[in-house]
């Protein structure tokens, strides 16, 4: 599914290398989780996939299904399948979070040649996605994330995840500014989407999500690298013994 | 097509209205109808006024009207207060009245109009045959063009007043307008027609001397629209005029009046379209609104004239003088603009809040592309006692356009007790363009309150991103991202225009980014 090799990135405007030779493949139907410590270019990472301004690729190759990410458009990402769950979903004053539901399926629809979704199918589809991830119909009418909880934002963001159906998921801290209660919604609205064509790359700071969505790999990274990866249990050891034992290990 | 269809077209429609090309880039009413036109010399001197008044069979006092005007313009200067830029206009190379040549021909029913014409008022959204259809034929789909037009239907009624170049050419629902005591009809008809309502309104509100392009519409105006609502009577359906600037190097200049009698009710539209052409064309209208005693008045434009291309050739000079004057007690007028057209838009529609306890309001969204120039704004009069107004303005400049607000607010001694909230937001897009915002306060009295509150903002590039990641191209981005800035003047208008006006932010901001 995701095939990173070797990816270097540097800031756009600054000499600063964030990405230094990051490799990492996620086949179909598994979740990945990242885990590392703060400034060791998570967030990079899934901002360099989505293709936001900003940062250069230097070298190496970033792919989904074998189709090269970094030469789209962030939109023709997000057509292929690339979903980016945000760290701090952006607030859009005026527009309704339903317009703005809508007006995404159907662009991505439209990219793919498919019809637009009929506004009776539409209704009925986001009615139900909500309804599970107890999103109120207030805050669809509501503009995009003003004013929401941060909890009603992450659910928000599993929301447009369920609607828009994609088939790489990269989940960017999701679990931040949660509490326990809006864990267990966000996680059994991810776990609901696992399936054998769908993945996930899931980046968080702690272990607590990862007993919610079971990973199948985890990966430790550093320096804008992958330094170590394992099972389930890497990230119980990183929780115990914090990365310090962990990152001298590996040198 | 059956014979009980209730649409009345008057002169001026053409056997010669040409198939309409499409895509022709971003301005999507850009086409031109190919019809033969009777024009008056070009320039501007007595004999012209004397023959636009002769042709449009005006009787006496109409001529010495526009005479007086035309004496008066002679003296007067062009205003130059506005932040706007543009070459000397010449005045005399203009021609100052063009109709369709063809105005012996009167179809009395639509299986006499060309339904060339009627494609062509498709393109422009004229929802004339919306009108036919709930006129009688309903569920009846006698033609290709009636199945589009149901398509294209909500079912929600608007009587239409469509004026080409200089000439009205239809005006629906006349009949059950009249079953109300509605009057909804050209100036040149309510002239010869109903001369005591013009005679004791017209210039009631926009006097002949009151600027440089009142005074030269009242001496050339050649058509517009007329309504009087009469005491008492909620008007049965929306009207609307679509004005259409044909011809070339001719200017236009409508001229509207609505009277609102005491304890009545009208909404009216207004929208309109030109050519695409290289020269620049002048228009300068005026619209005058009577309101009296507890009547109201709601008034919308949609303003979509070619704004020009890239580098600003061609386009609309848009000199517009549009008054409300409430002139009893708790009279209501409320302006809603999307002003996204023109190359030159100079207008402040305007209240005068004369009668106690009347109230004016201002929802405007002015978009400026490319090297548009727009100083647009309103001015809140208030005279009368416990009078409020409302002003929202959201600015929107993008390519090396400038986007100025002016507007004044006025409490007069007598008006005690008076309110006045202003907010007036303004976005950019990119780093070539500008907004200016000039808000004139005056307050004469130590009841009254006025609130000023004012935003300049960019397109945020995280939004943007969002948007993006989410799916949708950059323009649907910024379109998205603009809507929801205007969202509130949006909500102001009829529900049929503000998905027309949507859909106009998204195509005025095409080329704005990237």
């Amino acid at each position: 599914m995701l095939k990173i090799e070797n990816l270097h990135v540097k800031l756009e405007e600054e000499d600063k290398q964030i990405l230094k030779g990051l490799s990492l493949e996620v086949p179909a139907g598994q979740v990945h989780a990242i885990m590392g410590p703060n400034g060791s270019g998570k967030s990079t990472l899934s901002y360099v996939l989505s293709g936001r301004d900003g940062y250069e690729v230097t070298e190496g190759s970033a792919t989904l299904d074998g189709e090269s990410l970094l030469d789209m458009e962030p939109e023709e990402r997000a057509a292929a399948g690339l979903f980016l769950a945000f760290q701090y979903p952006v607030e859009i004053p005026g527009v309704g979070n339903m317009t703005f539901l809508r007006t995404a399926v159907n662009a991505q629809r439209k990219a793919r040649g498919e019809e637009e979704l009929s506004s009776g199918d539409f209704l009925k589809l986001v009615r139900t996605k909500a309804a599970e991830l107890q999103i109120s119909p207030d805050m669809l009418k509501r503009p995009v994330n003003v004013g929401f909880s941060g909890g009603e934002k992450k659910r928000n963001e599993i929301l447009q995840m369920a609607m828009l159906a994609p088939r790489m998921c990269i989940m960017d801290e999701t679990d931040s500014g949660l509490d326990v209660d809006a864990m267990r919604l966000v996680s059994d609205g991810v776990n609901a989407l696992r399936s054998p064509e769908r993945s996930f790359l899931v980046i968080t700071h702690y272990q607590r999500l990862l007993n919610h969505i079971q990973p199948d790999v985890v990966h430790i990274m550093a320096n804008g690298r992958i330094v170590k990866s394992g099972g389930p249990e890497l990230a119980l050891q990183v929780e115990q013994q914090g990365y310090g034992d962990l990152l001298a290990e590996v040198g | 097509m059956t014979a009980t269809i209730d649409l009345e077209v008057r002169e001026g429609v053409d056997r010669e209205t040409v198939e309409t090309v499409q895509n022709m880039g971003s301005y999507k009413y850009g086409w031109e109808t190919e019809i033969e036109m009777d024009y008056a010399p070009k320039g501007l001197n007595e004999d012209i006024v004397r023959l636009i008044s002769q042709k449009n069979n005006e009787p006496e006092w109409m001529l010495e009207w526009r005479l007086e005007a035309y004496r008066r313009w002679l003296t007067m200067t062009e205003p130059k207060w506005a932040m706007l830029n543009y070459p000397e206009i010449d005045y005399q190379d203009q021609f100052y009245y063009a109709r369709p040549k063809s105005m012996e021909v009167k179809p009395k029913s639509l299986d006499e109009v060309d339904p060339k014409l009627l494609a062509t008022y498709e393109k422009l959204g004229i929802p004339l045959k919306e009108q036919m259809i709930l006129a009688g034929v309903e569920g009846a789909s006698p033609s290709p063009a009636m199945d589009m037009a149901i398509a294209a239907t909500e079912g929600r009624r608007v009587a239409v007043d469509a004026v080409f170049d200089s000439v009205s050419v239809g005006t629906t629902f006349k009949e059950e307008l009249a079953q109300a005591g509605v009057i909804f009809c050209s100036i040149s008809e309510a002239i010869r027609e109903h001369p005591e309502l013009v005679k004791k309104y017209l210039g009631s509100v926009v006097p002949q001397s009151d600027n440089f392009f009142a005074t030269l519409n009242s001496a050339v105006f050649s058509d517009g629209s007329f309504v009087y609502v009469p005491k008492g009577v909620k008007c049965p359906m929306e009207l609307s005029t679509y004005f259409r600037i044909n011809a070339e190097n001719t200017g236009q200049f409508e001229r509207t009046l609505i009277i609102a009698d005491k304890g009545s009710y009208v909404s009216y539209l207004e929208g309109c379209t030109a050519p695409k052409r290289d020269t620049n064309q002048l228009h300068a209208a005026v619209v005058e609104i009577v309101v009296l005693e507890d009547a109201e008045v709601k008034y919308s434009t949609v303003q979509n004239w070619f704004p020009g291309d890239e580098e600003g050739k061609g386009g609309i000079y848009n000199f517009v003088t549009k008054r409300a004057d409430c002139r009893e007690a708790r009279a209501k007028v409320m302006w809603t603009q999307v002003e996204t057209g023109s190359a030159i838009t100079w207008k402040y529609p305007s209240c005068i809040l004369r009668g106690d306890e009347s109230q004016g309001e201002f929802y405007s969204i002015a978009i400026a592309n490319n090297m548009q120039q727009a100083d647009t704004g309103t001015k809140m009069i208030h005279l009368g006692r416990n009078t409020r107004s409302r002003i929202v303005s959201k600015g929107i400049s993008a390519g090396k356009a400038q986007n100025t607000y002016r507007g004044l607010v006025t409490m007069h001694p007598r008006a005690t007790n008076s309110r006045n909230y202003t907010q007036c937001d303004s976005l950019l897009i990119g780093d070539q363009c500008g907004a200016h915002t000039v808000p004139y306060i005056e307050v004469k009295n130590t009841s009254s309150r006025v609130e000023h509150e004012a935003t300049t903002s960019k397109v945020d590039d995280d939004q943007l991103f969002y948007c993006r990641q989410r799916g949708m191209d950059e323009e649907e981005a910024v379109a998205l991202v603009v809507n929801g800035f205007c969202r509130e003047v949006l909500q102001a208008l009829p529900m049929e225009f503000a998905m027309e006006a949507q859909s106009l932010v998204a195509i005025s901001l095409e080329g704005s980014v990237g």
